[in-house]
């Protein structure tokens, strides 16, 4: 572990990254010898590229698909739409579902309750802090072993089951398909777990010699008192090597929303910073932190293609197709971009505090919105090299799907989607509906907070409950070795006012349909009556709605796992998306629920015969 | 794949990697939704309660409903009572079961959390309508398994609703009544045995019973309770059989011992009925019980299970063959595939219990001396044993598919659960046809494999 601060680029250390024009260039020359030059497709034209991208407002929210005449409810219909929603609850859980359920203004996004407790005996989607914390955020790290210090099943049910693929690379150990356990007894909830988590510890040293092991607790664990950090802390010291602890609970905050802070916590005070990178490896000053993507079904891969295609290297990916090292060092890009803005933005913000690097929300999905994302980077970084590279990239990229593209809008145009997933999901994949022609009528996230719904802008006005004081926030200052300003207030500012705003989120309402229906946290019940009443023509949810769905006679698209497809991230994700939605909503299957027969009177014996 | 496990074994006393089994309550899960009109609640924080649901959605692939009391950090400190009777009131609303089947977690376990008497608060408070039922099962998961829990909530389901028989143990259309636990199997497994007492002349009572629960018929409607499982009449009437015959002491002795306690009806336990010999001793069972001869239609797939047996067995003799899952379906496939001719090396269970190996040795009687054999145990040793005593096929659930990769052994999926394949809840490997299947899977294994491997003049047409 070296504690040197890390030497430029970019050389200035007030300066923009990039921004002089010998960085720039040696950059771009580089990125060359590492990646063939992007061709343009015939007929491009840069110049007339390059001034439209500069004169795009890319913070401004994307103008909502309106609404079909099919889908589209006057208030008093989308009232007793509400209504039926909630009226099978008791009063005081009807009275609390309203709340998250509203009637979307893209204008002026309704305040809608979010991360508030889930009512007992409601069949929710959501799951626990632990699953956040090791299913989500540390879990996809390939060579950290998890150990879960519990009974066997928390362990089990997050073993390989998100799908975060890797390539690990040389000399990088891969231990996702394995599922690390203290398998707890009855003995130790009686008597305490600690001793068996360090000799499970020790034991999986022993086994595999890893550069890190991280140690989760579940429920029971923080009932029994077991201290998983003085565990880590002994065994650090007795092994040589990175042990860390989460005291990530099941029982902790309302769903995984607490246990991705505590990840987020976690990563920033035991691993990021704690490593030096490889000097002369480092060729350009466009190195970019991509925080909140987990690689479920190679999204990651289709990123990382695109952006080296830019001449954009990855330092980190939190947390899809990265590795340990690539954490630690994660503190040296120059950049953060931040995908799913409810699980990682903890960690963009300290970053941002302690090592001076901004962060910039992007969204990779949609084609539509991979270009705007990449102009993004571009804009931060001022380079007029790679603002150019950027624009032949996208118009290449572009050119290679747009055929098939058009030809799958065609048959998709004006059909409806219903999106209710994950904490960013709802809100991302509506980019790639878009690119469809299809609006979404209604759409919610499971975790999510009011941030996430509304922008931003309400983070002051959020009131902190009993559930979520109780994550701790950790006080973060200026490094004292590593932090460089990457670039100063005034850059920002002038950055911001030509339209690319750092550090900010407009969420998901302001892109949404005016009188689309949002829905905090859906129910089952709920899921169902939406259905009925508005049939979509496909509804994104996730594994434990997904038959329901079906069952119902509406095409169901998993977007936790993808049904096992993928990738839909950057522009060939998308095409691979806009082929699934085709199959989907003009499937055969659905032809055959009812049978040839169904309705016709039975024919009598005589004229069978006749 | 798999490729930081080493060869050398190293006895392990605190680190469990890569588990053969997993916790209770998705058990108690798993048989509650074989109760008509039951909602399954899991009393704890709300993850679990996702994970098991998410699990067995990926098995059946079927909606899977469950509620859960949703801790959240009070609760686990104050305890969780008032999260049940809140969260009973809200279920019996919203939901209208006919029973919600209670079942613990570790979390509430460990708090202590007594729920008999939650239940009783909630019927005094008016959470629970009159006509309506709340059981529960203890189900913590710092013991047994996945297992165990089914155990735990088919025995909770007699507690609570057998009766001492008042009427005639006799049908009035003459035919005798026996109850069947049918163990941790599919719901095709349940019809088929189902299927197998009715051509005995038996009427069953399958206890529980996910057949029509669990592989329900797309129809453009969705039902929240489908129409299949055990009703709550039929619980009621279970001390009007002549026996309860549990299928896979592991996952059926308790409900028959429960059955026997409460209502006096003997009980037989007996192996899984797969593979023949298993399936001969329950059919023995059944005709000994039933005082009837088996008809021609069993006896006819029985020839044809022998027949098979018969035709394949040069490509089976002395195969050596790793088997692991949970510990009722090991056995009776240890035995099966001793039976083919092959020789099971390796057989491992993540279920404690030492009455699995003592099973094993019985029913294998010397055929494979050697053999390891291992209840509590996991796959990263069953690994290390297959890198020192290589195998010609494994046969397990989805998770032994990387060992399969890793060590490049033909691989049949069987057990729970299957995540990866299609059908297994639409064609049951129990009784006389369930052999048939698992023939024809192990056979296609096996020469697939040797089809692959073939030089081309060794390639066959015909085989
Ligand atoms: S806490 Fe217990 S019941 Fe819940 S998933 Fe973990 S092992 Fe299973
Ligand atoms: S026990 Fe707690 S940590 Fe484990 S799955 Fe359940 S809620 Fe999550």
């Amino acid at each position: 572990m070296t504690l040197e601060p890390v030497p430029a680029p970019p050389p200035d250390v007030d300066g923009p990254p990039g921004g002089s024009t010998a960085a720039g260039s040696v950059a771009a020359g580089l990125a060359v010898e590492r990646v063939a030059e992007p061709a343009a497709p015939e007929g491009f034209d840069l110049e007339a590229a390059l001034a439209a991208a500069a004169a795009s407002d890319l913070s401004a929210p994307a103008e909502p698909l309106p609404l079909p005449a099919s889908a589209r409810r006057d208030g008093p219909a989308l009232n007793g739409l509400i209504d039926r929603m909630v009226e099978v609850y008791p009063p005081k859980v009807a009275r609390k579902r309203r709340r998250q359920l509203r009637v979307n203004d893209p204008e002026s996004p309704p305040e809608i309750a979010a991360n508030t407790r889930t009512v007992p005996g409601i069949i929710t989607q959501r799951g626990c802090c632990y699953a956040g914390c090791k299913g989500v955020v540390l879990g996809p790290i390939p060579d950290i072993v998890h150990i879960v210090h519990g009974p066997i099943g928390c362990s089990y049910y997050s073993w390989m089951t998100r799908r975060n693929q890797v390539r690990p690379g040389p000399g990088v150990a891969n231990y996702l398909p394995y599922c690390f356990s203290t398998d707890m007894t009855e003995d130790e909830i009686i008597f305490g777990g600690e001793k068996k988590l360090a000799e499970a510890i020790r034991e999986a040293h022993e086994l595999l010699h890893p550069r890190a092991i991280a140690v989760f607790s579940t429920c029971p664990v923080g009932l029994i008192g077991d201290d998983v950090h003085a565990v880590a802390r002994k065994m650090r010291k007795e092994l040589g090597i990175n042990v860390f602890g989460f005291s990530c609970e099941g029982y902790k905050g309302v769903s995984q929303s607490a246990g991705h802070h505590i990840a987020n916590n976690g990563l920033f005070q035991h691993v990021v910073g704690t490593e030096e990178p490889d000097l002369p490896a480092v060729t350009t000053p466009f190195r970019i932190n991509v925080l909140g993507e987990y690689n479920i079904g190679g999204d990651a891969f289709e990123i990382e293609r695109v952006l080296t295609r830019c001449g954009i290297e990855v330092v980190a990916t939190f947390s899809g197709n990265t590795n340990y090292t690539e954490i630690a060092t994660s503190h040296t890009a120059n950049l953060n971009v931040v995908m799913c803005h409810r699980s990682i933005n903890y960690l963009a913000e300290m970053m941002e505090t302690s090592y001076g690097i901004p962060w910039i929300k992007v969204n990779f999905l949609g084609a539509g919105s991979m270009a705007k994302s990449l102009r993004k980077i571009a804009r931060y970084f001022g380079d007029a090299d790679l603002t150019a590279r950027v624009e032949v990239v996208i118009a290449d990229e572009l050119s290679q799907i747009s055929a098939e593209k058009d030809e799958i809008r065609a048959r998709c145009e004006g059909k409806t989607a219903m999106l209710y997933v994950g904490g960013s999901r709802a809100h991302h994949y509506q980019e790639l509906f878009r690119d469809l022609g299809m609006p979404t009528i209604s759409a919610g996230y499971e975790f999510a907070h009011r941030d996430d719904y509304e922008g931003r802008e309400v983070l002051g006005d959020i009131r902190i409950d009993a559930d979520s004081r109780n994550i701790e926030e950790i006080e973060v200052h200026p490094d004292p070795l590593n932090y460089r300003r990457r670039r100063s207030g005034a850059e920002l500012a002038e950055l911001a006012e030509g339209g690319l705003r750092t550090k900010d989120y407009d969420g998901m309402m302001r892109e949404m349909p005016a009188e689309s229906l949002i829905v905090d946290d859906i129910s089952h019940r709920e899921l169902e009556v939406l259905i009925e009443e508005l049939r979509p023509d496909v509804v994104c949810s996730g594994i434990k709605d997904r038959y329901v769905i079906e069952k119902m006679g509406v095409p169901s698209k998993q977007l936790h796992n993808y049904d096992y497809g993928g990738p839909y991230a950057g522009f060939r994700g998308a095409i691979t998306f806009y082929r699934e939605i085709d199959r989907l909503v003009n499937a055969e299957v659905w032809r055959f629920v009812k049978p040839p027969w169904d309705g016709e009177p039975l024919a009598s014996a005589l004229d069978t015969t006749a | 794949m798999l490729d930081h496990t080493p060869v050398a074994v190293m006895e392990r006393h605190a680190l469990r990697i890569n588990p053969a089994k997993t916790c209770q309550p998705i058990g108690a899960l798993y048989a509650a939704s074989g109760l008509h009109r039951c909602l399954p609640h899991s009393h704890g924080s709300q993850g679990c309660c996702s994970y098991h649901r998410s699990h067995l959605t990926r098995h059946f692939r079927e909606p899977v409903m469950a509620s859960s009391s949703s801790f959240t950090e009070g609760a686990s400190v104050f305890g969780g009572a008032s999260n049940l009777v809140q969260a009973l009131g809200t279920i019996f609303s919203t939901y209208g079961p006919d029973v919600v089947a209670v079942h613990t977690t570790c979390l509430s376990e460990t708090i202590g959390d007594d729920i008999p008497s939650i239940i009783a608060r909630a019927r005094e408070e008016g959470a629970i309508p009159d006509g309506k039922h709340v059981i529960h099962a203890s189900t913590p998961s710092y013991s047994g398994s996945h297992v165990t829990g089914f155990a735990a909530m088919a025995a909770g389901m007699v507690n609570y609703f057998a009766e001492e028989p008042t009427s005639s143990r006799r049908r009035k259309d003459g035919r005798t009544r026996v109850n069947i636990v049918p163990g941790f199997v599919e719901p095709s497994d349940m019809r088929e045995v189902r299927r197998i007492a009715e051509l005995m002349n038996l009427t069953p009572t399958v206890l529980p019973d996910t057949s029509g629960v669990l592989d329900a018929p797309a129809t453009g409607t969705y039902e929240f309770y489908p129409k299949g499982g055990v009703t709550v009449d039929e619980l009621r009437g279970l001390g009007r059989a002549v026996a309860t015959v549990a299928l896979g002491p592991q996952a059926s002795r308790a409900a028959a011992v429960a059955v026997e306690n409460r209502c006096y009806v003997p009980r037989e336990i007996l192996d899984l009925p797969i593979g023949i010999a298993a399936t001969d001793r329950f059919v023995g069972v059944l005709r000994r019980r039933a005082a009837y001869e088996v008809p021609g239609e069993l006896l006819d797939e029985r020839g044809q299970l022998v027949d098979l047996m018969a035709d394949a067995r040069q490509h089976l003799h002395g195969k050596k063959v790793a088997i692991f899952g949970d510990p009722d379906h090991v056995v009776a496939m240890a035995e099966f595939v001793a039976d083919l001719g092959m020789r099971p090396v390796h057989i491992l269970t993540g279920t404690p219990g030492k009455s699995f190996e003592k099973r094993v040795g019985t029913l294998l009687a010397g055929r494979s001396p050697d053999a390891n054999v291992r209840s509590r145990g996991d796959l990263f040793l069953l690994h290390q044993w297959m890198k020192n005593d290589p195998v010609d096929l494994l046969i397990g659930t989805s998770y032994g598919k990387h060992l399969a990769r890793a060590e490049d052994v033909p691989f049949v999926r069987y057990g729970w659960p299957i995540l990866d394949r299609f059908g297994h809840s639409y064609f049951p490997s129990v009784g006389y046809r369930g052999g048939l299947r698992l023939m024809e899977k192990i056979l296609d294994a096996l020469l697939d494999r040797r089809d692959r491997d073939a030089p081309d003049e060794e390639f066959e047409l015909i085989l």
